[in-house]
């Protein structure tokens, strides 16, 4: 059984610069910043190492941190630019039972962060949701497709801050 | 219960009614309802209360039948998503008529507690197809969705060849 910090100092001294910081000072459990195109690496050391076997990944969610610029669009609505999204991974060891938190942040414009499918199949349908809410883009995931939203939507993704529902979906009104 | 002109004594064979066509059409229809076995989220559990033993739908001769084939009654017990909708369109144009639809529950009646935030969420099933009888409640009680049967039951004893189904305001006026 391994603290936070311990797991943390394990990862910087194997990955060095893709393992970011550490935040312990917020008033949640301590998490680590893993950089988006290394996520899997780090996720298959965690997952593989004797010291760490972290066989199960509890919950991965996505979330608009809404850290951008408001402006004005063409149409008088609010759009965020620039900032950050987020993913979130709570991982555990069944054998081990310690746990651990992960973040890793992808700019808006540009939501790409390494699939961990390959890791913990659980991530399948976590990673289609995250996809299919917020458009984070899973790269290597092998089946990317929306999973709650009807597969033909066409305006966005729901969960971000500046979503707009759109008038009409196959001619049904949508508003109230 | 319906407008069969009893005529006393007028046959000496005791087991003889007479009655119009139109009476004994809509006494038919309104007595054997039989609803498709479909049910969208909590509301399907008040549903399913309402046909098991202790409420018994069965008593008003509405059972379930798993084809929309086979189906004369549709109850929307739920929350209707965007996506779901687009199927019960289909299911209703499925089943033959004459069909009857009760909306059950705030979600399926105007959408409920997705009124404004709910961005997946029909804001109300008529809006895909007719409603015959709306059921308040959140989820609506089984007696209140008996209720419901009531009334439809009473909107089809009133229907007529000619003018189809009248609402009740307009059979009363």
């Amino acid at each position: 059984m391994k603290s936070a910090e311990e797991i943390f100092e394990i990862l910087k001294a194997k990955f060095g610069q893709s393992v970011i910081e550490m935040k312990k000072d917020l008033p949640v459990e301590p998490f680590i910043i893993i950089n988006p195109s290394d996520i899997d690496k780090v996720c298959f050391f965690l997952r593989d190492n004797e010291e760490l076997l972290f066989d199960s990944l509890m919950n991965l969610s996505g979330v608009d941190d809404a850290n951008g610029q408001s402006v004005n669009d063409e149409e008088g609505g609010l759009k965020i630019v620039g900032g950050t999204l987020s993913v979130y991974y709570h991982i555990e060891s069944t054998k081990l039972q310690h746990k651990l938190c992960l973040k890793t942040s992808v700019p808006r414009e540009n939501p790409v962060v390494n699939s961990v499918y390959f890791v913990w199949r659980h991530a399948d349908w976590h990673e289609r949701e995250a996809y299919d809410l917020l458009g984070i883009k899973f790269q290597n995931h092998p089946d990317l497709r929306r999973i709650l939203m009807p597969y033909d939507w066409e305006a966005g993704h729901p969960l971000r801050k500046d979503y707009k529902n759109p008038e009409f979906y196959q001619g049904m009104k949508v508003p109230y | 219960m319906f407008n069969m002109g009893l005529l006393d004594k007028q046959f000496t064979d005791d087991n003889i009614v007479i009655t119009n066509v139109e009476d004994l059409f809509n006494w038919a229809r309104l007595s054997s309802l039989w609803q498709m076995s479909f049910g969208l989220a909590c509301c399907a559990i008040e549903m399913m209360a309402t046909s098991a033993s202790h409420y018994d739908f069965d008593r008003f001769g509405v059972m379930p039948r798993p084809s929309p084939r086979q189906a004369d009654l549709i109850i929307i017990s739920g929350t209707v998503t965007l996506k779901m909708a687009l199927r019960i369109k289909r299911l209703y144009e499925q089943m033959p008529d004459p069909k009857y639809v009760i909306s059950m529950g705030s979600c399926s009646n105007c959408g409920g507690p997705y009124w404004e935030h709910g961005y997946h969420v029909l804001k109300g099933v008529d809006r895909v197809i007719p409603v015959d009888v709306y059921v308040p409640g959140c989820p609506p009680r089984p007696e209140a969705l008996l209720e419901g049967l009531l009334k439809l039951q009473e909107k089809i004893r009133n229907e007529t060849m000619v003018n189809g189904k009248l609402s009740l305001q307009e059979k009363s006026a």
